[in-house]
């Protein structure tokens, strides 16, 4: 084993685990019991996991089908338009606030039509903060949605068009298996991001207990009055993603 | 460590998308590059002659009237840099005691202040410098016709306030108390600033903020005085830091703020005298 790379790895390793080391290291663990059975701490807690879930299960619905149309299909400006998909992952997420707020706030270039015709209005609202959620995490699930479809071999899809199968049947029974290690794996990477999501929610949906207040506004929150409370709901966030990353990892992302 | 021939090209591929994860997790505060190390002669030769950059935490309601001194600053002391951290005092009391390199703290109450000084991370005690009174932020002509803290309660009306643990959140608490009010804001917000920009954005019909904000954010808003807010007058402490890279300077400044030209810019951008 070379040296030159041994070390180097080592160094990474450490880099990345030596802030959760800390957190363990001062955490309060004598008052941690009272602060974990606060009812404000499992509000948002569960308020982050149906969030982080519905904002999985909306970019799937969504970014599937795109992933498909830009791995699959051959229009001009297609390499632009997987650019634009990916700027979400580029963008600051408070700016991705703003601009989600001049799009869909009150009175937003398409909000101010919610508004005035169904009388929607998505800021400070539980939907906000999904939407806010989706739009940071999806285009993860794309990225990795739209490799995994490169990898696998078109002529499958081909061999059902031309047994009979309509293009979207041919998608649904044969693409869409073929691919679903994929999918997982993009999606489990979509609600890792949505569940840590700061900026994009504080900006858009605000901070209210039990309607947008998830755990990592709780933690930022927390973190001005009371440090060790602070502390105490990253641990569970951490805690939560490693028992999720590590239940799906043996399902779905081990080599197969 | 084996070398497996079929290793899959989607683990790759998650790979990156984690890396890229990684890196676009978000980060919340501003990061002011304190370059104050350039700050050589402390000790000084001759104390009249200041260099180097001072750092200076502020609270967000001071943001203008800071950046409008910290530019007189670096006139009247050619060579000097004032480079400024604003946000939620809280926030930046957490950051001074977590050891960032600051000069000078000024807090938009005592009790932000008091973190700081509990640690004794201080180096002169605290001195009032302005005061701040509260006031409503309504959209421009208010619409909502609110002329009283209790036209807030109102239902329907999209209000937002400061978090608890901002000092203006904590002053807009006490005058709700004091005039025996209940009201539940759409949005609890981290700073000053993001409270007052949910209305310039008209996403909130109202929120509660500083006068001096009011008057920042010129036409954007209207603003409306309430008697309540006699009940919830903010103190703003400044002191020099214990650590403070560029300490002489760092007074320099201090003392600007205090004296009549400085008071002077804060009269002007709405603040009390202390």
């Amino acid at each position: 084993m070379p040296f030159a790379l041994l070390l180097p790895a080592l160094l990474g390793l450490a880099f990345l685990l030596l802030p959760l080391v800390a957190l363990l290291v001062r955490a309060p663990w004598h008052s941690l019991p009272e602060q974990l059975t606060s009812p404000e701490v499992w509000q948002a807690l569960r308020l982050s996991l149906v969030c982080a879930t519905a904002a999985t299960a909306l970019s799937l619905v969504i970014g599937v089908p795109l992933a498909w149309l830009l791995a699959r299909t051959d229009f001009p400006g297609r390499g632009l338009v997987r650019a634009l998909v990916t700027l979400p992952l580029v963008l600051p997420p408070v700016v991705g606030g703003v601009a989600l707020l001049l799009a869909l706030g009150r009175n937003g270039v398409v909000g101010q039509w919610l508004d005035s015709w169904f009388g929607i209005t998505l800021p400070f609202t539980t939907t906000g903060v999904i939407l806010a959620e989706t739009f940071v995490a999806m285009p993860f699930l794309v990225i990795s949605v739209e490799g995994t479809l490169r990898a696998a071999d078109p002529r499958y899809e081909e061999a059902a068009t031309t047994l009979g199968a309509s293009r979207f049947t041919a998608f649904r029974r044969v693409t869409l298996p073929l691919i679903a290690p994929g999918i997982a794996a993009g999606a489990v990477l979509a609600w890792a991001r949505a569940l840590g999501e700061f900026g994009a929610t504080i900006t858009f949906a605000g901070n209210f207990p039990g309607r947008t207040q998830t755990m990592p506004l709780a933690v930022y929150l927390a973190l001005q009055s009371d440090p060790e409370a602070a502390i105490a709901l990253s641990l569970v966030l951490l805690a939560v993603s490693i028992a999720v990353l590590a239940g799906l990892r043996d399902r779905w992302m081990t080599a197969s | 460590m084996t070398r497996s021939a079929r290793r899959p090209r989607r683990t790759l591929q998650v790979a990156g998308v984690a890396a890229l994860l990684a890196l676009s997790a978000c980060s919340a505060s501003d990061d002011q590059s304190p370059a104050s190390a350039s700050a050589s002669d402390s000790s000084g030769s001759s104390p009249s002659k200041l260099s180097g950059t001072v750092t200076v935490f502020a609270a967000a309601s001071l943001k203008e009237s800071f950046t409008t001194l910290g530019t007189e600053f670096e006139k009247a002391h050619p060579g000097t840099k004032v480079t400024f951290n604003f946000g939620g005092s809280d926030t930046l009391a957490a950051s001074i005691t977590g050891g960032a390199p600051a000069d000078v703290f000024a807090a938009a109450s005592a009790k932000t202040m008091a973190i700081v000084t509990d640690k004794k991370d201080n180096a002169t005690t605290p001195v009032t410098f302005v005061r701040n009174q509260l006031a409503i932020a309504t959209l421009p002509g208010n619409p909502d016709k609110i002329a009283l803290l209790k036209d807030l309660t109102k239902s329907g009306l999209k209000v937002v306030l400061c978090d608890k643990t901002v000092p203006c959140g904590a002053a807009a608490q006490k005058a709700l108390d004091a005039s025996g009010l209940k009201l539940t804001p759409v949005s609890y917000e981290q700073d000053v600033k993001s409270a007052l920009t949910k209305v310039e954005l008209k996403e909130a019909d109202a929120a509660v903020v500083y006068k001096t904000d009011v008057r920042a954010a010129g036409d954007r808003v209207e603003g409306v005085d309430f008697p309540e807010s006699a009940d919830a007058v903010n103190d703003y402490p400044i002191a020099l830091l214990k650590d403070a890279p560029n300490a002489e300077a760092a007074k320099a400044f201090i003392a600007l703020v205090r004296s009549a030209e400085g008071q002077q810019v804060l009269s002007e951008a709405g603040f009390l005298k202390p």
